[in-house]
C-alpha cells in the first residue's frame, strides 16, 4: 500500500487535529451510547420501585448525555472542517509546487481547462480524506474498545459477542457489498462516459446529424447508452440496499445475542437484571459507530485512484533539467539554430527536422507555415520547455542548454495568442511582469502597447478586474496587454507566437503597428501562419512538416514562385469578412462589466 | 412553475413503484414497533419474571422473524426507491435528449453545448436522490412516527403526548437551518468555488507564469488564499453549525425527557415495567425518519435545482411552421424563392435578417457574400429548416418550405458546414452519415471524389481508425473532405456549403477546391463564400449586411458599382 503511505504523509502534519477530532466523535457516539443506557438503568431501576434519590445521578447523567452529545458533535464538525480546509491549502501547495517544474512539457494532455478541472476534482476529493476515510474506522475503533471494556466488566463473553457483531457489520459487511460490487463501479463510470460520447457527438454534431436525416439513431443509441447506465446503477443499488439490510440485521442481532448471553448470567446471579435493559440498549447504540463504514470503504477506493491519477502526475521527472555548471547569463543576443531535430515522443513523426537559422542581435526573423509545421514547438525549444535531441540552438555563442533555464527565460519577452491574463486587475496582470515597475515605467509600456488610454476609459482604470483570462476584452486588447507586459519585462529578445490570430484585419494591422515599435531594438522573432508585415522582416523560414522549405525575403520569397508565393496568394483571395463592427463589442462588454459588478 | 409539481407529476408514471416504496418503507416501520414490543417482553420476563431462555425461546423466535423481515423491508424498499428513479431518469433524460434534438442546432450551439450535455448526463443524475431518497422519506418522516405514535398512545398517552409536541420543533427548526444557515453555507461555498478558480486560473495559467519568471512565487499567495479562507470559513461555520446544534438537542432532550417522565411513573407505581420499556425503545425510532429527512433535504434541493433547468429546456417552445402540410416529397428539380423573410435570434432580441429577398434558380449555384454577422448562416439555416422565418416566405417551386415535413426536405440537401463536426467513431462510419446503408465501395468512391482518400489510407487503422483515438487528430482541411465525402455519398439535388476560411496550406487547400467544384457540378448551391475564386464560379452573388441584401449580381458587375462587394475584394489590394 505503496499509494496509503502517500496519502498518509500528506495528512501528518495535521495529526494533532485529527486525534482532537476522532475523540470528540467518539465521545459524540459515546453520549449516545450513555443516554440510552442511562435512561434503561432510570427504567429498570425504578420498576423495582426505590427511592427516588437511588435515581438522582442517573437522571442527571441522562440530562448531560442528552446535552453533551450535541455538543460534542458540533465540536467535533468545527475540527474536522478545520483539518478539511487546512488539508486542502496543503494539497493545493503540495500539487502547485510540484507540477511547477514540470510545466508545460509534462502536462502537454492536460493543456485544456477540461482536463485541470479533473485534477482539480481529485484535489477536492482526496481534501476529505480525513472526514471520509481516516474518522471513521478511527472512531469505530475508538468506540469498539471502549464497548469492549465496558461489556467485559460484566463478563467477557458479551463483550466477545459485542465484538463479533461491530466486527461484520463494520468488515464483514464493507467487504461483502464489495466482493459482491466488484467490476461493478468500473462498468458504471464506463457506461456514463459512453453515454457522454453519444450526447456530445449528438448535441455538438447536431446540425449535421440533422442534414443528413440521422437524428433518430443517435437518439436510440443515447437511450440505449442511457438504459445501459441506469441498469448497471439498478444492479449496485441492489447490493447497497442488500448492504442496508444487512446492516440493520446484524445490528438488531447483535442486540439481541447480547440480551440471550445476559439472561443465563443475570439468573446465576453475575450482575442485577436492572443491567439486563441497560446493556441491551448500549448495544444498540454501539453500532452507530461502525455504521459509516461501508461508505467510508468506498471513499477509501476513490480517494485512492484520485491520489494514483494526481501521484501519476506530479512523479514525471522534468523534462528539462539545469545543467549541474552553468554559465553565467548571456551578454549577448544572438540566436541560431544548427541543425535542429525534435520529436515529441519516439513513436511520433520529427516536429522538426534539420533546422537551421541565424538571427544576430538585433534582427528580425519570422517563421512561417502552415499550422501543425513545427514553428511554435521551436518557440518551446527556445524557452527551454523541452529538450531538443539533435543539432543545438546557440544563445550569445554557447548552447543554449549551457545556461540555467531561469536565465534564457528571463532574457525572452513572449507574445502568444495563448498569452493568459489572470483573473485579476489590469495592474496586477501587468505588474507580473516586473513586479517593482513603478507608476511611469507601467504608463510607458502601456502607452507604447497603445493600450494606456484605453485601460484609463475603463471603470476603475487600471485597478479593473479583468475577468477569467480577460474574457471581458476583445481580441484586440487582450493582446495589446499582453505586448505591454512583454514591453514592461524588457528583454532583450522578443518572440512573438501567432501574436494576431483570431483578429480581424482591421484590429490585426493596428496590433502589429504596435508590435513594430516594440520591436525597436530587440531581436525579434516572429511565427505566423498569416503573411502580413512580413516585407519589415530581415528574413523569412518557410517550414513545413518540419522541415525549411525555403528561406528569404518577402520579395525574393514571392519572386521565387513556390510555397510561400502559393500561401500569399492563396490569403489574398479570401475575403476579409471578419470584420469587427466595433460598437457592438463595446456594449458586450458594458453588459458583461455591469454583470460582473453587480457580483461583487 | 412549481418544480416540485412538476416532479410528482413524473413520478406518477412510476406510482406502483412508488407506491411500493412508502408500503415497504411503513411495513418497515411496523416492523420497528414490533421489535421494540418483543425486546421489552423479553427484557421484562427475564428481568422481572425471571424466566429462562428456554421459557422465553418463542418470544425469541418471533422476534428474529420480525427483525429479519424489517431487513427484507429495508432492502426492498431501496430496491423498489432506485427502480423509480432510474426509471424516471430513463423517461426525462430521453425526453430532453429529444427536445434538444428538435430545437436545432441553433438552440444547441456554442458555448451552450457543454452545458446541455451537462444537464442531460449529471443534471438527470441529480434527480436520482431526489426520487430514491427525498421524496419517499417525505411521506415517510408522516407516516412512521404517526404509526409509532398509533400505538404508543394507546399504552402511555403522556409520553405520546411528548412525542407528539417535540416532533413538530423538528421541521421547525430544519426550515430555520435551511434559511439561516443555508445563506451563510451558500456564501462561503461561493467563496470556495471563487478559491478554485483561483487555483486553475494559476495552473492554466502556469506557462505564462513560467515566461515571466512568477511561477514560484504563486506558491506563497495559494496558500495566503487558502488560509484566509479557512478562517474566515470557520468563523462563518461557528455560527451555521449552531443551528444543527439545536436540531440535535431537540432529538437527544426529548428522549431524555421522556426517559426520566417514565422512569418517574413507574417509580411510583403509576406504570408498568414493559410499557415503559417499550416507549424507551421506540423513542429514537420516532425522531429519526424526522432526522433522516433533513439529511436528505439537500439531496433534494440539488435535485430540485437540476429540475428547474431541465423544465427550463423542455419548455423552450420548438421551431414550428405555420403552414399546412402537405404530404408530397419534395421536387427534384427545384426553385427556391426567398421572399422577404425576416428572423431574429432570441424571440426577436437579435434581428438576424431584415427583408431578405433572393432566388436560387434551378441547377445554379448562388453564392452569399458578405461580413460576419450579415446573416449568411442564418439563410443557411433557414434552408435547412433549423428555424422558420418569423415574417415572410421561403418557397420550393411556389410551394411554401414550411409545408414539407422538415425530415423529408432534408432528404433533398446535403450539407458541407464550415467546421464540420467527426464523430466518436471510425472514418467509414463517419463518411456514411451522408447515406446509412452505403456499402464499403460507394463510401470509398465518395472519399476519392473528396481527395481524402489518401489521407485517410494513411490512417493506423485506415477507414476503420476511430477519429479522435491513437492521436489522430483531423485537421479542418480533412475535417471538411471528410464533410465532402458525406454530400457526394448522399448525392442531393440542392447543396449548402460553407467554405473555411482558416485553412492556409495550399496544397490541402487546392484539394478542397477540387473536391468542392466537381461536388457542385448538376446540382442547385447556395454557397456562403470566402474565396474569390469560389466566388468567380457562382452564377450569382448575394451580398449581405446586417441582415440585408445591399446588392446582387455576377462579379465584373459588382466590382464596377464600386459597393461593399468591391471594398471587400480589395481590402487586401490584390487577388483581382
Amino acid at each position: 500500500m505503496h499509494i496509503m503511505r502517500r496519502l498518509f504523509g500528506l495528512v501528518w502534519p495535521f495529526k494533532w487535529w485529527m486525534g482532537l477530532a476522532v475523540l470528540l466523535g467518539a465521545f459524540t457516539v459515546g453520549s449516545s451510547i450513555g443516554l440510552m443506557a442511562t435512561a434503561a438503568f432510570i427504567i429498570a431501576k425504578a420498576a423495582l420501585h426505590p427511592s427516588i434519590a437511588d435515581l438522582e445521578v442517573a437522571i442527571v447523567g441522562v440530562r448531560f448525555f442528552g446535552i453533551a452529545r450535541g455538543v460534542f458533535r458540533y465540536f467535533e464538525r468545527l475540527v474536522s472542517h478545520n483539518v478539511t480546509f487546512r488539508l486542502l491549502a496543503q494539497l493545493r501547495v503540495w500539487f502547485y509546487e510540484k507540477i511547477e517544474p514540470l510545466a508545460p512539457a509534462r502536462l502537454m494532455t492536460y493543456r485544456s481547462g477540461d482536463l485541470l478541472s479533473l485534477v482539480i476534482n481529485d484535489i477536492e476529493t482526496l481534501e476529505h480524506f480525513y472526514v471520509q476515510v481516516i474518522a471513521p474506522p478511527a472512531v469505530a475503533v475508538l468506540v469498539a474498545i471502549i464497548m469492549w471494556v465496558f461489556m467485559g466488566s460484566y463478563g467477557a463473553r458479551l463483550a466477545d459477542t459485542l465484538l463479533a457483531f461491530l466486527l461484520a457489520v463494520g468488515f464483514g459487511v464493507p467487504l461483502v457489498s464489495r466482493w459482491l460490487s466488484r467490476g461493478l463501479g468500473k462498468i458504471i463510470i464506463e457506461s456514463r462516459s459512453e453515454l457522454n460520447v453519444v450526447l456530445v457527438d449528438g448535441i455538438q454534431g447536431l446540425g449535421d446529424l440533422l442534414a443528413y436525416g440521422q437524428e433518430s439513431r443517435q437518439l436510440a443509441l443515447a437511450q440505449a447508452r442511457s438504459q445501459e447506465v441506469i441498469d448497471a446503477q439498478r444492479r449496485m443499488a441492489h447490493i447497497t440496499g442488500l448492504s442496508d439490510a444487512l446492516n440493520s440485521l446484524l445490528a438488531n442481532l447483535g442486540m439481541v445475542a447480547v440480551i440471550a448471553v445476559a439472561i443465563p448470567m443475570v439468573q446465576a446471579g453475575r450482575f442485577s437484571g436492572v443491567q439486563l435493559a441497560v446493556l441491551a440498549l448500549a448495544a444498540l447504540s454501539a453500532f452507530e459507530a461502525v455504521l459509516p463504514l461501508s461508505s467510508a470503504a468506498q471513499f477509501l477506493e476513490s480517494n485512492v485512484e484520485a491520489a494514483q491519477r494526481l501521484f501519476a502526475i506530479v512523479d514525471a521527472t522534468p523534462m528539462v533539467q539545469d545543467r549541474r555548471e552553468t554559465l553565467p547569463p548571456p551578454s549577448n543576443y544572438g540566436l541560431q539554430a544548427h541543425n535542429l531535430h525534435f520529436r515529441y515522443a519516439e513513436t511520433e513523426q520529427p516536429a522538426l527536422n534539420d533546422v537551421s537559422f541565424n538571427l544576430p542581435a538585433g534582427g528580425r526573423l519570422a517563421i512561417v507555415g502552415p499550422s501543425g509545421a513545427g514553428k511554435s514547438t521551436l518557440v518551446s525549444l527556445l524557452l527551454r520547455f523541452w529538450e531538443y535531441q539533435k543539432g543545438q540552438i546557440v544563445l550569445g555563442g554557447h548552447d543554449l542548454r549551457a545556461y540555467r533555464q531561469e536565465d534564457v527565460r528571463r532574457r525572452i519577452a513572449v507574445v502568444s495568442q495563448h498569452t493568459h491574463l489572470f483573473n485579476d486587475t489590469v495592474r496586477a496582470n501587468l505588474l507580473l511582469a516586473k513586479p517593482e515597475a513603478d507608476q511611469d515605467e507601467l504608463y510607458a509600456a502601456a502607452r507604447k502597447a497603445q493600450i494606456h488610454k484605453f485601460i484609463l476609459s475603463l471603470p476603475d482604470g487600471y485597478d479593473t478586474w479583468i475577468g477569467e483570462q480577460g474574457l471581458l476584452l476583445s481580441g484586440g486588447e487582450r493582446q495589446r496587454i499582453s505586448i505591454a507586459r512583454a514591453l514592461l519585462k524588457d528583454a532583450p529578445i522578443l518572440v512573438l507566437d501567432e501574436a494576431t490570430t483570431n483578429l480581424d484585419v482591421l484590429t490585426e494591422r493596428n496590433v502589429l503597428q504596435t508590435i513594430y515599435n516594440a520591436m525597436e531594438g530587440r531581436t525579434t522573432l516572429m511565427i505566423t501562419h498569416r503573411l502580413v508585415g512580413m516585407e519589415n522582416m530581415d528574413e523569412i523560414i518557410v517550414l513545413r512538416h518540419g522541415k525549411v522549405i525555403e528561406r528569404g525575403t518577402h520579395t525574393t520569397l514571392l519572386q521565387q514562385a513556390g510555397f510561400y508565393q502559393r500561401m500569399w496568394q492563396l490569403q489574398n483571395q479570401i475575403l476579409p469578412t471578419q470584420v469587427a463592427f466595433a460598437s457592438e463589442r463595446i456594449q458586450q462588454r458594458e453588459m458583461a462589466m455591469n454583470s460582473v459588478s453587480a457580483f461583487s | 412553475m412549481n418544480i416540485d409539481k412538476r416532479l410528482l407529476s413524473e413520478a406518477k408514471a412510476v406510482r406502483v413503484g412508488f407506491i411500493l416504496t412508502i408500503t415497504l418503507g411503513f411495513l418497515g416501520g411496523v416492523a420497528t414497533v414490533l421489535q421494540a414490543r418483543y425486546v421489552s417482553d423479553i427484557v421484562n420476563d427475564a428481568f422481572l419474571e425471571h424466566a429462562t431462555l428456554v421459557r422465553l425461546q418463542p418470544l425469541f423466535l418471533i422476534l428474529l422473524l420480525v427483525i429479519g423481515a424489517r431487513s427484507l423491508f429495508i432492502w426492498g424498499g431501496n430496491i423498489a426507491a432506485n427502480s423509480v428513479a432510474g426509471t424516471v431518469k430513463q423517461t426525462l433524460r430521453e425526453k430532453l435528449f429529444a427536445h434538444i434534438v428538435a430545437l436545432g442546432p441553433t438552440y444547441a450551439s456554442g458555448e451552450r453545448t457543454g452545458e446541455l450535455t451537462n444537464t442531460v448526463v449529471e443534471g438527470i443524475e441529480e434527480l436520482n436522490a431526489y426520487f430514491s431518497q427525498y421524496l419517499p422519506q417525505l411521506v415517510l418522516a408522516a407516516l412512521v412516527p404517526l404509526t409509532v405514535l398509533f400505538f404508543v398512545f394507546p399504552r402511555d398517552p403522556l409520553s405520546g403526548l411528548v412525542l407528539l409536541l417535540t416532533a413538530p420543533l423538528i421541521p421547525v427548526f430544519m426550515v430555520l437551518i435551511g434559511y439561516l444557515a443555508d445563506a451563510l453555507t451558500k456564501r462561503q461555498w461561493r467563496s470556495l468555488s471563487r478559491m478554485s478558480a483561483h487555483f486553475l486560473d494559476m495552473l492554466q495559467g502556469l506557462t505564462t507564469l513560467k515566461i515571466l519568471g512568477r511561477s514560484r512565487e504563486q506558491i506563497d499567495t495559494i496558500a495566503e488564499i487558502s488560509d484566509r479562507f479557512r478562517h474566515t470559513t470557520l468563523s462563518v461555520l461557528r455560527v451555521a453549525f449552531l443551528s444543527a446544534l439545536v436540531l440535535e438537542l431537540v432529538a437527544t432532550i426529548s428522549t431524555a425527557v421522556v426517559a426520566v417522565e417514565v422512569g418517574l411513573r413507574l417509580l411510583y407505581g403509576h406504570m408498568v415495567f414493559r410499557e415503559a420499556f417499550f416507549v424507551l425503545l421506540l423513542a429514537p425510532e420516532f425522531y429519526l425518519p424526522l432526522r433522516m429527512l433533513g439529511t436528505r433535504f439537500h439531496a433534494g434541493m440539488s435535485g430540485v435545482a437540476a429540475a428547474k433547468r431541465i423544465f427550463e429546456i423542455l419548455e423552450t417552445p420548438l421551431p414550428v411552421s405555420v403552414f399546412p402540410a402537405v404530404n408530397d416529397a419534395p421536387p427534384l428539380r427545384m426553385d427556391i424563392h426567398f421572399q422577404n423573410v425576416y428572423f431574429a435570434y432570441e424571440g426577436g432580441g437579435r434581428p438576424a435578417l431584415q427583408g431578405v429577398s433572393f432566388r436560387i434558380p434551378p441547377g445554379e449555384k448562388v453564392a452569399l457574400v458578405g461580413p460576419t454577422g450579415a446573416g449568411k448562416s442564418s439563410i443557411a439555416h433557414l434552408l435547412l429548416r433549423f428555424i422558420e422565418p418569423d415574417q415572410g416566405e421561403i418557397s420550393v417551386n411556389g410551394v411554401p418550405l414550411g409545408a414539407f415535413r422538415a425530415d423529408v426536405w432534408r432528404q433533398r440537401v446535403a450539407w458541407v458546414p464550415q467546421r464540420p463536426y467527426l464523430f466518436h467513431d471510425s472514418v467509414v462510419a463517419n463518411i456514411r452519415v451522408g447515406r446509412p446503408y452505403a456499402n464499403r465501395a460507394e463510401v470509398l468512391r465518395a472519399a476519392r471524389l473528396a481527395h481524402v482518400h489518401e489521407f485517410v489510407a494513411s490512417l493506423p487503422a485506415g477507414y476503420d481508425t476511430i477519429i479522435g483515438e491513437q492521436g489522430t487528430r483531423f485537421s479542418g482541411g480533412q475535417a471538411q473532405r471528410i464533410a465532402l465525402a458525406r454530400a457526394f455519398l448522399k448525392n442531393a439535388p440542392l447543396l449548402i456549403l460553407d467554405e473555411a476560411t482558416s485553412n492556409l496550406d495550399p496544397e490541402i487547400e487546392a484539394l478542397v477546391q477540387e473536391a468542392t467544384s466537381s461536388l457542385m457540378e448538376g446540382r442547385s448551391v447556395l454557397i456562403i463564400a470566402h474565396h474569390l475564386s469560389t466566388i468567380y464560379q457562382a452564377d450569382q452573388i448575394v451580398v449581405l449586411n446586417r441582415g440585408r441584401v445591399v446588392e446582387s449580381g455576377q462579379h465584373a458587375a459588382l466590382l464596377r458599382r464600386g459597393g461593399l462587394y468591391q471594398q471587400l475584394v480589395t481590402a487586401y489590394g490584390g487577388g483581382v
